[in-house]
């Protein structure tokens, strides 16, 4: 910081007195320059509040042609896009795309929760430095991969090579596919954001452990995990949330069939991925088909903040404790 | 060796056994996740890389699979990465500065923080409603690259704030006080002291903002890009494609030459991607080793 230094005396000339006139345009140049500022932080509430407004706007809409009892309780999801004459009755339910939501973020967490906390675990507990420096950028590259690509990966390796391989029967679309891949996605976020969390966990925890006796495991399971619990099931949380908003996976390899359904080998449709379907297709915009996207819209942003807040909440406990 | 003893050794070894055995599921573990990059990589090399050539690169798409390439993909990212870019930064790095070096610590500025976090998890395809209903319609920019690019500004605003906050946040408090102490104001400290020094920091986060922005394709689908584009943008209001659409689109198709496509270009999105993240990881560590000094 050796320049810096020499620069905050500046040269002679900066330091004159000022006259009251040049006093007040300074004041002023600061005043207008906090204001700017501001705005630039006010741009983030007023995304929310225009997040939150538009998803309301239309839901409101939405429900004013659509029980919000059906919208709950209805098992059928058929939207009748087209809207052709002798098409089928249109049913709203939205029960078919969450289970297929569900199933895919439940099958990822399956992947993502056990690998990426061993992984933590290792990286925290056992890996010298020099692997550390090795694998943690690795994972960060995989962190980094866009979900088209990994979409690409589920649909051409995942499901033409391995579940059709051992399922002969699969459809090519299937949910399992999606899942394991959004599993891989979201396993960086659980390892990193554990890890950080059992980093946190003070020394003298473990080598109170350690002076007791305790082997590694012990110490890791008994008392690491333990103390970066709540550190921990935040990362879970935040994992099973971004699994739930994942699209592009889900819109290339599980399908676009709104199924009420427990079986992974099924073609299914998740919420994202019915919304990339309404905005890829000829809907109107405006028509009630068209509302859908932003009824499915406010369900998934309600899920995902209501997972976002708890999953904050947990970390912020966990701050307080050991910072 | 009496009964006790015998048995404290059996537990002693049984429980090193399993210490032994933990220690090695969970390198299983982490190299699952190696495992699976590596093999993602092999495959899309294998299935793409014979495609991979400068007229590829160089043409426009078309129904003909093997004469299709990026050209118009590759021109609309750049498009909107510059676009992107030049709303994000200084709107993120400015509200950066404002949490870190002006705000007051009251309920408005937790409410700030607070929601900055929440946006940084809202799903990119609530973005993609929102730059639908708020840049396409209510603002009349039609499915422009200009809506495209707005609307990953506000999708990556979030990444460059946490970043920039976090590189304000290592600059030691004594710079500012040294500033003050010769009469500078609270934007000379800023503009010509703190910001300087954060430089590298929020540079990182900047470049994986904007690699975050070039892959995303769920927002993009929403405001509409299109999935056939046989022209390169000119301006900001015409309308476009990215490498990931273009990705999209090869790969939905039923076709195998189209899919071998689609491997092709992602080897090049993958390509420019691991250039920007290998910049950001080399500027963190030069940033992290210059700080520890």
């Amino acid at each position: 910081m050796g320049v810096t230094d020499i620069e905050a005396v500046g040269p002679a000339s900066r330091i004159r007195p000022r006259g009251p006139l040049e006093a007040r345009l300074r004041h002023g140049r600061e005043a207008a320059i906090h204001g700017v500022l501001f705005l630039c932080a006010f741009v983030s509430i007023f995304t929310t509040l225009a997040i939150i407004a538009t998803l309301l706007e239309e839901t409101i809409g939405f429900f004013g042609e659509v029980s919000i009892i059906d919208f709950l309780t209805d098992t059928k999801w058929i939207p009748g896009l087209g809207g052709g004459p002798g098409g089928l009755e249109p049913h709203f339910g939205i029960l078919p795309l969450l289970s297929g939501t569900l199933l895919v973020a439940a099958g990822a967490a399956v992947v993502a929760l056990p690998v990426g906390l061993l992984t933590a675990i290792f990286l925290s507990e056992y890996a010298p430095e020099w692997l550390r420096g090795i694998v943690k950028p690795i994972l960060e590259v995989l962190a980094g991969i866009p979900t088209v690509v990994l979409g690409f990966f589920a649909l051409t390796f995942v499901s033409e090579d391995i579940i059709k391989v051992l399922f002969p029967e699969t459809k090519i679309f299937n949910a399992a596919s999606a899942a394991i891949v959004v599993g891989i996605m979201i396993i960086p976020m659980v390892s990193s954001l554990s890890e950080d969390a059992m980093s946190a966990v003070p020394r003298s925890l473990r080598e109170g452990a350690y002076a007791l006796g305790a082997t590694k495991l012990e110490v890791a399971l008994r008392v690491v995990v333990p103390a970066a619990l709540s550190g921990i099931v935040a990362s879970f949380i935040l994992a099973i949330s971004r699994a739930i908003g994942e699209t592009m996976i889900v819109t290339l390899a599980a399908g676009a069939t709104p199924n009420l359904t427990w079986n992974p080998l099924d073609s299914i449709q998740t919420m994202t991925a019915y919304i990339v379907q309404v905005s890829l297709g000829e809907t109107a915009q405006g028509s009630l088909g068209f509302r859908t996207i932003f009824a499915v819209g406010m369900t998934l942003f309600v899920m995902t903040l209501t997972l976002n807040v708890i999953s904050q909440y947990l970390l912020h406990r966990f701050r307080e404790v050991y910072e | 060796m009496t009964a006790a003893e015998a048995g404290f050794r059996r537990r002693l070894f049984l429980r090193k056994a399993t210490a032994v055995g933990f220690a090695l599921l969970c390198i299983l573990a982490t190299s699952l996740g190696i495992a699976a990059l590596a093999l993602l990589l092999v495959d899309i090399t294998r299935e793409g890389v014979g495609r991979v050539s400068w007229d590829f690169i160089n043409s426009f798409p078309s129904r003909k699979p093997e004469q299709a390439g990026i050209k118009a993909a590759l021109w609309g990212t750049i498009w909107m990465m510059g676009l992107t870019a030049s709303f994000a930064i200084p709107i993120g790095v400015g509200a950066a500065v404002y949490l870190e070096e002006y705000a007051p610590r009251n309920w408005l500025t937790r409410v700030i923080q607070t929601n900055i976090a929440n946006l940084a998890g809202v799903p990119s395809i609530v973005y993609g409603i929102l730059g639908l209903a708020l840049f396409v319609r209510a603002m009349s920019l039609e499915r422009s690259v200009l809506a495209g690019s707005l609307t990953m500004a506000l999708l990556v605003l979030p990444i460059v704030i946490i970043a920039s906050q976090e590189a304000l946040r290592a600059v030691p408090n004594s710079v500012r006080e040294a500033a003050y102490a010769v009469g500078a104001s609270r934007w000379q400290v800023v503009s010509r002291q703190v910001l300087p020094a954060a430089f590298p920091g929020i540079l990182t986060g900047i470049i994986l903002a904007l690699s975050r922005a070039i892959g995303e394709t769920a927002p993009l689908i929403m405001i509409g890009a299109l999935l056939f584009v046989p022209f390169t943008p000119s301006g900001p209001l015409d309308r476009f494609t990215v490498l990931p659409m273009q990705i999209f689109n090869w790969t939905s198709r039923p076709q195998p030459e189209f899919r071998e496509n689609a491997a092709a270009g992602i080897i090049v999105l993958l390509i420019v991607l691991l250039t920007m993240n290998a910049t950001a990881v080399i500027l963190r560590n030069r940033f992290q080793a210059r700080a520890r000094q």
